[in-house]
């Protein structure tokens, strides 16, 4: 392990809840609904993240607590059974339902695994219901996908047979890339999770090798090992290193030579390093701070500072888990300062000591950072755009240097002659 | 329980935060799990604000409750009120930190500061966003004013005279996050001005504490959007006797009695009487002779409360259109709107569900929608031209230039905005007329793009599933022909109207003749 530094904060923190991964896990099981069972709070944060109003009638919603499902626990139970029957009759369509926690309902222990036991025998054949938590108290941002697909998990069949199973959300177009790849490398049976439809789980077990493709599935990666399946150890397929090393860990995995691989990889990597040039000229020498929200902020920094030459000043994170990032601090540079948790105001005097080329935050934090004079990328695009793999590494330095180029423009001396 | 897709209002803090963020030396420190914070980006990306709104969130997390939340609250408000120094203190809790009771507003009142603390109460499962807003700047000039309560006497409307200066107003209510507030604020006080009428106070968008402290400077209080300024004019006025205006200037006709209804309340003479309906070119514009077209207009309107009723009365009195459809999410103003739909022989629509608002429209079948951002989209999705004339806010409503709702400008920027879209809708309709020359191009899109063209499929395709009414009623070939002739937007209204008027006849089968009877029926 190389010789970063590892902190821990604690105080006020400026991130997301789990409830956010919603916005994204929707998109990617269109037959999927899920329900949170919360406050007003709660539809008001989702609808401020996703722009609702796009859907003529979003895939997903919130049941909202009153006063009175507050009073009594059974009419609660009562209100949501009501509430999940309505939804049903107007949403035929809907073949898999989450019951997704939120602090509220975790707060006066709302029992959503015994309300989806219940409405599983009464919709047997017809919709399938699974339960997690996005609680703010309880996750940050992306780890309520983590929670989703752990819920999943359960409802997955066992089988034996040899597969290369992709853990995690990835634009559909990058999957199809990555699947692309690994057939040429010789391993014909890969299947993705989650799956494009929710009903058409993967089956597991013994011989089924997982490769993650995010970084935030610590509980999903622990459940799977249990149901018997092998971790394939490696870093995240974000930038052209750290997706190398991620096939690289794949062929390992089954055999195939390290040969193969770059025999097939190797027109993929030039054609993307050149594509990389014009934005590592941007972000050149440049410094960088990341400050925690998405979950990303390791890989990522990994790749600026590899890749395109950035100088990390700063690495937060949300939380971390060393096992499961073991391989990508391996590839920081020594003296890498990481800091775990947050405090928010005591990061950002840090960011204005550090005097930073370019800070990664959330939305919250990007307009008035921009207007002391600090340019920002907001941390939420990096899980709606497509950034992973070789053939994407340009898009995602493109992240990075286009607010930097935007703030040349803006700022070049060319446009100050009236 | 309610299934709740989307809302049209926030929860009751997100209100105390529009406060907040909308003042200057004020902290507010909020008990809440992480992930609330997501609110700081209505203030930071919707309104573009530079700066972060005044908001310590306590992040509590899951292990935190079953240790003492109540510690983690004194911190943060050590930290806060050491790192930012505000004049008056805020504190209150999101829906999760309401059900711990750790009551941080008691917590804070024993921590010894000697700055005003503010204790907010937002019941998170009763209330929402207005309410919490018009219920932390009540509780704040409450606060900030009580002490002079007992000592002062009552504040007489006509004091400027005894004091041989112009007379004083507040403008209370505009805050961020409401509907074009930071122009409005602007208009209004240059027509104060040009009455010769000074401004003491605005709030709660650009006011200190102390600003406040000297509401009381002033001879009377402006309540320029009820939803916030109401509950703290009201209690101004029972117990420092502040008379307050209840006219909204939106619009010609209560522009001008809202000049006049100050001018009353100051017992000010009104000198420039004559002048005041050529301030702005909407009367002339809307008299001229290209507006005709504008007649009878059929216009749907849904939005908040004070927004919705000017419009109604600006649609009707000063544009010529018929309003065929009015309605609140607004539940606070919902005896108002009912009031004023029932002078338009409507029944309101009071509801904070947007399908509910897309159904009666629908069923209205307006030429033109005054609605949210919500409602803009099901207006594209129905083909019908919209403009939006309310909160609940989108980076769109905070536009680059000037752009007030108020006063003489506002009414300006209220004609372009409401004839705009129907120029364009008339740009539709002559499409719908010509589509069968020669010259014209098949697929020629109008800004509306394809929707409108499946406005047409929808009463068709429904007609097509639903062949044979409920009542056994049947379209003929020469009917349904018919029937496709008639313009898009009003084919809805045509072909129920028709069915009414069959049902009412006993007719069993509708033909092109039919349509002409119901027509000349209901005319």
């Amino acid at each position: 392990m190389s010789k970063v530094k590892f902190n821990k904060e604690t105080g006020p923190r400026e991130v997301f809840c789990g409830l956010t991964s919603i916005v994204w896990l929707h998109r990617r099981m269109p037959d999927a609904f899920f329900l949170v069972v919360g406050s007003r709070t709660c539809a008001h944060l989702i609808q401020s993240a996703a722009g609702v109003m796009i859907f003529a009638e979003p895939r997903f919603g919130t049941a909202i607590l009153e006063e009175k499902d507050l009073a009594g626990l059974a009419d609660a139970h009562e209100e949501l059974d009501r509430v999940v029957n309505d939804l049903i009759a107007r949403r035929p369509e809907i073949k898999t339902l989450f019951l997704v926690g939120s602090c509220p309902s975790e707060v006066i222990k709302l029992d959503l695994a015994t309300v989806a036991e219940k409405l599983n025998k009464r919709f047997i054949g017809q919709v399938r219901f699974v339960n997690y938590s996005g609680s703010g108290i309880e996750t940050t941002f992306t780890q309520g996908e983590d929670g989703a697909l752990k819920a999943l998990i359960p409802l997955m069949e066992s089988s034996n047979e040899e597969k290369l199973l992709l853990v995690g959300t990835l634009a559909n177009n990058v999957e199809d890339r990555f699947k692309k790849i690994f057939r040429n490398l010789g391993i014909s049976n890969i299947e993705s999770f989650p799956p494009r439809q929710s009903t058409e789980l993967p089956k597991i077990g013994k011989n089924t090798k997982v490769l993650l493709t995010q970084p935030y599935l610590s509980d999903t990666v622990r459940d799977l090992k249990h149901r018997g399946c092998e971790i394939i150890s490696a870093p995240f397929p974000l930038g052209i290193e750290g997706s190398t090393k991620w096939f690289l860990a794949a062929a390992k995995a089954f055999n195939i030579s390290e040969l193969k691989l770059h025999e097939i990889i190797s027109p993929l990597i030039n054609r993307s390093k050149l594509a990389l040039e014009s934005h590592k000229e941007i972000l050149k020498g440049k410094r960088l701070f990341l400050l925690p929200e998405s979950q990303l902020e390791i890989s990522l920094a990994r790749f600026l500072h590899n890749e395109c030459e950035m100088d990390l000043i700063e690495v937060g994170t949300p939380y971390l888990n060393k096992d499961l990032m073991k391989e990508e601090i391996n590839l920081l540079p020594d003296n890498t300062k990481i800091v775990e948790g947050q405090h928010v105001e005591k990061q950002l005097d840090r960011v204005r000591e550090s005097n930073p080329d370019l800070v990664v935050c959330g939305m919250g934090l990007a307009n008035p950072l921009e207007a002391e004079g600090i340019s920002t990328k907001w941390s939420i695009e990096m899980v709606f755009s497509p950034i992973h793999g070789i053939d994407q590494a340009a898009d995602l330095a493109g992240l990075f240097s286009k607010p930097l180029k935007r703030n040349q423009i803006l700022t070049s001396k060319t446009l100050v002659t009236h | 329980m309610e299934l709740t897709l989307w809302t049209y209002e926030g929860p009751p803090h997100v209100g105390a935060m529009r406060i907040a963020s909308s003042m200057k030396d004020i902290h507010y420190v909020l008990h809440a799990p992480q992930g609330d914070t997501y609110a700081d980006l209505l203030f930071t990306m919707i309104e573009r604000r530079g700066q972060r709104p005044p908001v310590t969130y306590t992040t509590f997390q899951a292990r935190d409750l079953g240790g003492d939340t109540a510690e983690l609250v004194k911190k943060n408000i050590k930290e806060a009120v050491e790192r930012f120094k505000p004049k008056t203190l805020l504190v209150g809790e999101s829906c999760t930190a309401e059900l711990i009771q750790d009551q941080p507003g008691a917590l804070a009142k024993g921590m010894g500061f000697d700055m005003p603390i503010v204790n907010l109460e937002l019941p998170a499962y009763s209330k929402k966003e207005n309410w919490g807003a018009s219920e932390t700047f009540y509780q704040l000039t409450r606060t900030l004013l009580k002490e002079k309560v007992s000592s002062s006497e009552k504040i007489s409307p006509l004091r400027w005279k005894e004091l041989g200066r112009r007379p004083k107003v507040n403008i209370l209510g505009p805050s961020l996050l409401g509907f074009r507030c930071r122009d409005d604020v602007i208009e209004i006080q240059r027509i104060l001005s040009e009455q010769g009428i000074d401004t003491n106070v605005v709030a709660p968008l650009g006011a200190s504490p102390d600003d406040i402290k000297r509401l009381i400077d002033a001879e009377i209080n402006i309540c320029l959007y009820q939803e916030i300024a109401e509950a703290s004019c009201e209690w101004l006025r029972r117990n420092f006797g502040m008379e307050y205006t209840k006219t909204i200037p939106i619009g010609i006709k209560n522009t001008v009695e809202f000049i006049n209804e100050v001018h009353n309340k100051l017992d000010l003479p009104l000198t420039n009487k004559e002048e005041l309906e050529h301030k702005s070119k909407l009367p002339w514009y809307s008299k001229s002779v290209d507006s005709n077209y504008l007649t009878g207009k059929r216009v749907f309107i849904f939005g908040d409360g004070t927004h919705a009723i000017a419009a109604a009365k600006i649609a009707k009195e000063e544009l010529g259109f018929e309003v065929v459809g009015l309605g609140t999410y607004s539940r606070e103003m919902a005896r108002q709107v009912r009031a004023t739909a029932k002078e338009l022989n409507l029944e309101a629509l009071i509801t904070n569900n947007y399908l509910e608002v897309e159904d009666a429209m629908k069923k209205a079948a307006p030429e033109l929608i005054l609605g949210t951002q919500m409602e803009r989209h099901s207006a594209k999705r129905l083909g019908i031209p919209c403009s939006v004339i309310s909160t609940p806010m989108h980076v769109q409503d905070v536009p680059a230039r000037y752009s007030p709702q108020m006063g003489w400008e506002g009414a300006n920027v209220i004609f372009d905005d409401w004839v705009h879209p129907l120029m364009m809708g008339l740009e539709e309709h002559l499409i719908d007329m010509f589509k069968h020359d020669f010259e014209f191009v098949d697929g020629h899109q109008s800004h509306l793009g394809h929707t409108a063209t499946k406005t047409e499929n929808f009463v068709n395709s429904e007609d097509k599933e639903d062949k044979n009414s409920k009542e056994g009623i049947i379209w003929t070939e020469s009917g349904r022909a018919e029937l496709t002739k008639v313009p898009f937007f009003v084919r809805g209204k045509v072909k129920t109207n028709t069915e009414k008027y069959a049902i009412l006849r006993g007719i069993p089968e509708i033909s092109d003749e039919t349509l002409y009877d119901a027509k000349a029926y209901f005319s």
